[in-house]
């Protein structure tokens, strides 16, 4: 019978570790076994440099807007650190409850915990007061706990959207405490790519049809030139019965249905020796 | 900052969510503000520019041609700090057009692109010029056409269908590439650069609020009107 060599897994022999941090310089009062410390002159500011490298980030497309009929929500799926892509696979969107859709931007752990936590405090109001909570106040929430952690460090751009009595809603609230009620809205690091070509085909009286479209080519265009977008682009569309998942495409996919010619896309040039 | 580095010049904008942390708007770097684009048709080749003229905080003129004319079928849209703007480019000129007079030839819109980057390659590591180009021009004869060059201040040089520097071509670009086609009308390339500069006067903050377009095509270079 074979065993696993788990020696590994034993404390080391002999010497033991060297003494770091306060440890090796020697401060009175720590214990020899306490947690170790990096060895820096000033930790604080060590620290608040460092925890950046470590921050799963979103580099995101997002993108929410009001029409005739309702509210569509589209976004990337892409999440990177730094210059690596971390997954291409990314749920962006949070369904609250059937009407009620939140969208992430900025630290993946931030935007997934405070937005569950928003699902939690939705549903507590529903159990206590017997109906659901309009976006106006779901947003309020968030955007309260978001200014409640205000300088502390926490990194999201959101936007919640969905229905209630007053019809369609769609705020935006981040972790500087902001928070805007508005028609048309993106957020990340695409989101000025986003806007571009949003801003050309919004219409009030735009199909559902039509608007689901404009939020995908949005999304799309915007991971076309922000490389920290891409993945699949999710569309959403919200009405008075509640949102629907209307889209899920992949963007290299998109890229070949919007140009099926390459020699037919602005980045391609016909001869290559053009320089 | 989070995420990285800022990523002007270079061609990489890291991940964050928020524009503003990569995009630092500093009044030092007034020149970002600066808002060149371009589209390539099949027989024009069309550029956009703004025409303020900034000094610090204060903007110095409203009616600045950064559009200049090389000779009769091509032009440079620059943009930069100030100084080095003009003066990289009245150097160019003046040599192009020695070239022309000492051989009895014009270059052609790609020779002017080649030669403009490797001056502005040699100067890099001695004295750099701050100084970002289009090059557009249309080449007569056999071979010719319009064409369009893009340049940023660290000489790299692309050949492109479309293009723009600045804050405002974040806006611009994504915008173009949707409605680019090969066979793109100047009336079209016209309505594309109004909704870009309309996008960005309504977009970004730092919007300058003057546009001037010209085109060049067979027939030399125009003046198409202001946004």
């Amino acid at each position: 019978m074979m065993k696993l060599d788990l020696s590994c897994l034993e404390p080391a022999a002999g010497a033991g570790r060297e003494p770091c941090g306060l440890e090796a310089a020697g401060v009175s009062g720590v214990a020899v076994d306490s947690f170790p410390l990096p060895a820096v002159a000033d930790i604080d500011s060590f620290e608040r440099e460092v925890v950046e490298y470590v921050k799963p980030n979103h580099g995101t497309t997002t993108l929410g807007f009001i029409f005739q009929g309702g509210v569509i929500i589209a976004v990337d799926s892409r999440a990177s650190q730094g210059s690596y892509i971390s997954s291409q696979t990314v749920k962006k969107v949070i369904e609250i409850n059937p009407h009620l859709l939140g969208t992430m931007a900025g630290g993946a752990a931030d935007c997934q915990f405070w937005e569950r936590n928003l699902g939690r405090q939705c549903r507590l109001y529903e159990l206590a007061n017997g109906k659901r909570i309009t976006v106006r106040g779901a947003s309020k929430l968030l955007a309260n706990t978001m200014f409640s952690y205000r300088g502390m460090g926490l990194s999201m751009g959101t936007m919640v959207a969905g229905w209630d009595e007053a019809g369609p809603g769609l705020y935006y609230v981040d972790s500087d405490g902001q928070r805007t009620k508005g028609k048309l809205f993106s957020v990340g690091s695409g989101s000025l790519y986003a806007y571009g070509v949003l801003d050309e085909g919004y219409r009030w009286d735009l199909s559902v049809e039509e608007a689901v479209e404009l939020g995908q080519r949005s999304i799309y265009h915007a991971t076309f030139r922000d490389a920290a977008s891409g993945g699949t682009v999710s569309a959403y569309h919200v009405t008075q019965e509640g949102w629907t998942k209307v889209r899920g495409e992949d963007v290299g996919q998109l890229h070949f249905n919007y140009y099926p010619a390459p020699e037919e896309h602005p980045c391609n040039s016909k001869d290559p020796l053009a320089l | 900052m989070p995420g990285g580095s800022c990523g002007r010049g270079g061609e990489l904008l890291w991940a964050c969510w928020c524009p503003a942390d990569e995009l630092e708007l500093d009044p030092k770097r007034a020149w970002a503000q600066d808002f060149l684009c371009g589209i390539r048709g099949k027989d024009f080749v069309m550029v956009c520019s703004d025409t303020t003229a900034v000094q610090s905080i204060v903007v110095m003129k409203q009616d600045e041609d950064k559009l200049v004319p090389v000779d009769s079928h091509k032009l440079f849209a620059v943009s930069g700090e100030a100084g080095d703007r003009v003066n990289f480019s009245e150097y160019i000129i003046a040599n192009v057009r020695l070239y022309a007079l000492r051989n009895g030839a014009t270059l052609s819109t790609k020779a002017v692109a080649n030669y403009t980057r490797s001056e502005l390659a040699t100067a890099l590591r001695k004295s750099p010029y701050h100084t970002n180009l289009l090059m557009a021009g249309y080449d007569q004869g056999e071979g010719g056409g319009p064409a369009l060059y893009w340049c940023d201040y660290l000489a790299t040089l692309h050949h492109m269908n479309i293009c723009g520097t600045g804050y405002g071509s974040y806006f611009v670009l994504s915008m173009f590439d949707k409605l680019w086609h090969p066979n793109v009308t100047e009336a079209e390339a016209f309505e594309m650069m109004r909704k870009g500069v309309d996008e960005v006067k309504s977009r970004l903050v730092v919007a300058p609020p003057k546009y001037v377009v010209k085109v060049i095509d067979s027939q030399g270079i125009r003046t198409l009107g202001e946004l």
